[in-house]
């Protein structure tokens, strides 16, 4: 598989290291213990599109979120993870 | 001397008559010459019988003359080249090549596991499954280790390969597999076009089926187009053409697996070169122009040495003038068997007989029976007569009933072609069914990725140039290439015509997976016991399951099946299709991660000078580090350990700590990060200071500790476990990037950029004084413990220095850039000679924190909470952190969580061991009483008695309790008493000295 780091342009695999779902977003402080429990364990089980974050340890260190076909690897976009998973303040 | 080449024609061929070579079959001594494989070799010198069969024992000669070959393997080379299940039909020959025959015993022509085939009604598919079930330890123990001498294949080395191995990348527009017609003509357009172009041929000659069948390309003949073409190809700079390398896998992103041979053709790699080299090709598009196999057909005495593809046949005729037989009987059920008839006839061999299954003949090839003064029987072969020695006779059914025999001395066959669908379904695409060819073409190609020619199912001479030519030059304008690519390449089409046929009804032991002896029967009776599905028919008879992964089986194995359940073939399918296309070697996986290079080694700063003071080390993962500095006369590691400690208690020693990670932390949010990432507060640490931190994941368990300075206001310096050095860079970042985007820091890894030492024991700070510049203040005043700042080194060089400690003493930690590190050490030994100075390793490093009850790797386990530790007065309670609210889930504050404490035996002479399960005193150990375990223990030299760290369920309140240790592992049962895990200097005046 390859990775079009936003950054560095396309890269092999061995560069990135996989860290799981970029959905879920870190509740805000003073967040009851349900909110932070969804956040750190509920993840769906998609088959089809889904976004996940990688990390381009071997290169930039940036995180990306890359959107990715489970089925298929096919890798439909790919951008930085900026604040992707900042609690909404206010929200 | 090596005997004559007796079944070599006088002339014609792709074998330099002028270039022989010496070569041992089972240890006799034949010649061949310089483009021979080992199997055109040893046909030349008339050998029929190659090998014995993996379950039955039965002879078997050379079927094919390519990579699908099921039945030619042998064991090449020996001693630890020795390689067994290397097929003859692609070893090229070399001068001194060694080859063995595999499973026979005691030898190929006498061998008496060919007893086998007298039981062989019994050994049906999921024989063994049915047989050997009672007594089940028997198995392991009897069964299996004897079906496994009595089947199987050749045997490994055994011992180290003494070759190297490479790997690659290479990155291309258009890759191409394969050199036939529709390969060369993809490469030309793609070439022309301006692609960076890769073409690889498992062959070590380039042209494919051209090699063996000729014809007129562009009004000349094929040799001459070839020679013509790869000359073109040469002139492009950006076209690479590799040969012997063989495309065996296509995995996500246009990312393929190709094996090249680099030196299998040579009885041993030239110096400094590799065996073989692994390729990684990242193209953007990819022509498969990988040919067709022809099939065989199914009948009793299929297997007879002598019965061979046609296809085959005729490249050893006419590509290594080579001849399988002189009296040659053809068995076809389409137009293309009888070029094989046109070959031998035209190299002066004779034909017995030719043998049609096909309703209608054509006109020419009647014509061509009469003038060759040979019979066309209309039917089928239904039995061979022969053995060991080849084929004598051929029985044939002819249509209508009647019965003929035909004296042969080669049966040539061939069942129609089946296109190579292997890499255009290893992403799950499934081949359709064309009944036109009664085969599987390719369906469902990975993106990027187009069949041409033979290997798309059109098997026409000016179809595989044309098509491979619009592939390639598709393919080339996809990349972006957009010259001009001329036209394509001008031949005739032969005519294919087939009626299909895959099994004759008769008499015998009919062969569909030569090389793991699947007979046509073994699918009826998997049919009957209820293993239609084709992934249940290969499971359960193993069709399709050996090396050759049924290149020539699988297609009749399911059309016989589909036969039986009364399905049509398209309805009864294929198997998944899945990598490698060829098998590869295991060390041409691995390359050169291998014994001392398998992984990076990391070096400490110091390392040299600590190899100079003849240090022991250890692996910490990448890294190696001193573990102790034997001294003469010392009898063991406890003793110069014991040595190294109370050295440092009583005066002054050093140790490299460089491995731990270091990052530098910067920004005016500096601290508001760090309070988000510890459970501890830093954003109110003093600058000039130092704080031990304790960092959670989000599910409150502990991630990792250290120690964490403030340089400036906006400048922290963190460091991080040895062992999460890499992970916390990341966890950090994590956190910086896509959880706190508001936050203005910055993080700098800087783990290797600085050398950092520990200096401990009551003389520190005297040892010290001799370093740093005189003006420098290290009182205890000046420089108090936890003290974090810049300070200059005597000759001007500036160093961070941190009045941290791990050993419980006095103790310093000061870094220099990474280059001084090697000088620090020289230096530290110098100028602490006065003090005795004396270097420690890891190894009593880890007993004084022991010693002192500080936490490690054994304790941050990964199911540790901060309280679990002793340290949950550390957890604010005034921020949110990473960590925070998981870590207060009802299971993580339980009052009878296991806990650190100390233990020491109450025999105080015994030895104590980490990994011993803590069991009540007086109760049976067992999983219901096992109230937590050992985990980490050493030699005190100063209480001199082992001493340890154990997690204990409520450990804290049962200090004095004594319970007992149970370990199973090592047959040990002992007391020990729950104790204070701080042994030494517990209310810490030594360190803050």
């Amino acid at each position: 598989m390859r990775i079009a780091c936003s950054f560095c342009g396309e890269r092999e695999l061995g560069e990135f290291t996989y860290l799981g779902d970029a959905k879920p977003v870190r509740p805000e402080a003073g967040a009851s213990e349900d909110e932070v429990f969804d956040y750190v364990y509920l993840r769906d089980n998609v088959a089809g599109a889904t976004s996940e974050y990688w990390y381009h340890g071997g290169g930039c260190r940036a995180w990306l979120k890359v959107t990715r076909n489970t089925l298929t690897h096919e890798i439909s976009s790919i951008e930085p993870a900026a604040g992707a998973g900042a609690a909404k303040v206010g929200a | 001397m090596a005997g004559a080449q007796t079944h070599r024609l006088g002339n014609g061929g792709l074998v330099d008559r002028s270039a022989p070579l010496n070569f041992r079959f089972d240890g006799k001594a034949f010649s061949g010459f310089q483009g021979d494989t080992l199997a055109s070799a040893l046909i030349a010198n008339g050998v029929k019988l190659v090998g014995r069969s993996f379950k039955y024992h039965r002879p078997r000669g050379i079927l094919t003359a390519g990579s699908e070959e099921p039945n030619a393997l042998v064991e090449l080379r020996t001693g630890a080249r020795r390689e067994p299940n290397t097929k003859a039909t692609t070893a090229e020959l070399y001068d001194g090549l060694e080859a063995a025959s595999q499973n026979r015993w005691p030898s190929l022509r006498h061998d008496v596991m060919s007893v086998n085939q007298l039981f062989a009604p019994i050994f049906v598919a999921g024989f063994y499954y049915k047989t050997f079930m009672w007594p089940a330890k028997f198995w392991e123990a009897i069964y299996e280790p004897a079906i496994r001498r009595a089947a199987g294949l050749g045997r490994a080395a055994g011992i180290a390969d003494p070759d190297h191995y490479d790997k690659a990348w290479a990155h291309c527009d258009v890759l191409i597999a394969g050199s036939g017609p529709a390969g060369l003509a993809a490469a030309l357009a793609a070439g022309r076009a301006g692609a960076r172009v890769i073409l690889c041929e498992e062959d070590f000659v380039l042209g494919g089926r051209l090699l063996s069948d000729g014809g007129m390309i562009d009004g000349e003949p094929a040799a001459e187009w070839i020679s013509r073409t790869l000359a073109e190809l040469a002139g492009m700079p950006d076209v690479r053409v590799m040969t012997r390398t063989t495309l065996f896998g296509v995995y996500d992103g246009g990312t393929y697996g190709a094996i090249e041979r680099v030196n299998d053709h040579l009885p041993s790699p030239p110096e400094h070169q590799v065996r073989q080299r692994l390729w990684r090709i990242v193209a953007k598009r990819c022509v498969v122009a990988a040919g067709a196999i022809e099939r065989p057909i199914v009948f009793a005495g299929n297997d007879t040495p002598g019965v061979m593809m046609a296809s085959a046949m005729r490249t050893y005729v006419a590509r290594y003038a080579a001849t399988p037989a002189k009296r040659i009987a053809l068995f076809t059920n389409n137009e293309d068997g009888w070029r094989t008839v046109e070959t031998a006839l035209g190299a002066g061999l004779q034909i017995a007989a030719v043998i049609d299954a096909r309703p209608e003949i054509s006109p020419a090839h009647r014509s061509l029976a009469s003038k060759g003064g040979f019979p066309v029987l209309h039917g089928s072969v239904s039995g061979v007569d022969g053995g060991k020695d080849g084929v004598r006779k051929i029985a044939v059914s002819l249509t209508g009933g009647a019965r003929a025999e035909v004296e042969a001395d080669g049966l040539a066959v061939s069942g129609g072609w089946n296109p190579a669908v292997g890499l255009t379904s290893y992403h799950r695409g499934r081949p359709k069914w064309r009944s036109d060819i009664s085969a599987f073409v390719p369906d469902g190609a990975p993106p990027g990725m187009v069949a041409a020619g033979a290997a798309n199912g059109d098997f026409g001479l000016g179809a595989c140039l044309s098509q491979g030519f619009a592939a390639g030059a598709a393919a080339a304008h996809d990349a972006g290439r957009t010259g001009n690519a001329g036209s394509a390449p001008v031949a005739d089409d032969e005519v294919f015509s087939l009626t299909p046929l895959w099994h004759v009804a008769g008499k015998g032991k009919a062969f569909v997976d030569y090389q793991h002896d699947v007979t046509a029967s073994d699918i009826e009776l998997a049919q009957r016991e209820g293993f239609e599905s084709v992934e249940h028919l290969k499971r359960y008879t193993t069709l399709g399951m050996a090396t050759d992964q049924g290149k020539t089986s699988n297609v009749a194995g399911l059309a016989i099946m589909a036969a039986v359940s009364g399905r049509s073939i398209p309805e009864t399918g294929t198997t998944i299709y899945r990598p490698p296309y060829v098998p590869v070697a295991i060390g041409a996986f691995a390359g050169h991660h291998r014994d001392g290079t398998f992984h990076a080694t990391r070096l400490t700063p110091s390392h040299h000078w600590a190899v100079e003071q003849g240090a022991v080390f250890v692996d910490t993962g990448l890294w190696k580090r001193a573990q102790w500095y034997p001294r003469a006369g010392e009898k063991d590691w406890l003793e110069s350990v014991t040595r190294e400690v109370k050295a440092v208690r009583s005066g002054v020693g050093f140790c490299d700590v460089s491995t731990l990670g270091k990052i530098d932390v910067h920004g005016p949010d500096a601290g508001a990060f760090l309070d988000r990432v510890y459970i501890n507060t830093f954003s109110n640490l003093a600058v000039g200071k130092a704080r031990y931190g304790l960092m959670l994941r989000e599910d409150g368990i502990v991630y990792d500790d250290g120690t964490t300075s403030r340089l400036a206001e906006d400048h922290y310096f963190l460091t991080t476990t040895t062992a999460k050095a890499g992970l916390v860079m990341q966890h950090l970042e994590f956190c910086r990037q896509v959880l706190f985007p508001e936050l203005d820091v910055q993080l700098t890894s800087v783990s290797d950029q600085w050398a950092q030492f520990s200096i401990a024991g009551p003389s520190a700070r005297e040892l010290l004084k001799q370093i740093v510049d005189e003006s420098e203040d290290l009182s205890n005043e000046g420089f108090p413990f936890m003290g974090a700042r810049e300070v200059t080194l005597r000759g001007g060089l500036k160093a961070r220095l941190f009045r941290i400690s791990f050993s419980g003493e006095m103790a310093f930690e000061i870094s220099v850039p990474a280059r001084f590190g090697d000088a620090m050490a020289r230096n530290l030994m110098l100028a602490g000679a006065p003090f005795g100075v004396t270097p420690y390793g890891t190894e009593a490093l880890g007993v004084m924190r022991v010693e002192k009850g500080h936490i490690a790797g054994p304790e941050l386990s990964g199911t540790t909470t901060a309280a679990d530790l002793g340290l949950g007065k550390m957890m604010s309670t005034k921020k949110d952190y990473i960590g925070r609210v998981m870590a207060g889930r009802e299971a993580l504050v339980a009052p009878d969580r296991q806990v650190v404490v100390g233990i020491k035996p109450t025999d105080e002479t015994r030895r104590l061991r980490s990994g011993a399960h803590i069991i009540p005193k007086g109760q049976t150990p067992g999983p219901g009483n096992d109230q937590g375990y050992v985990t980490s223990v050493c030699f005190s030299p100063t209480l001199n008695q082992w001493i340890g760290l154990a997690l204990v369920e409520r450990g804290r309140e049962r200090i004095g309790e004594i319970v007992h240790a149970h370990d199973p592992l090592r047959g040990e049962d002992y007391d020990v008493e729950l104790c204070n895990p701080v042994f030494y200097d517990p209310d810490g005046g030594r360190q803050r000295g």
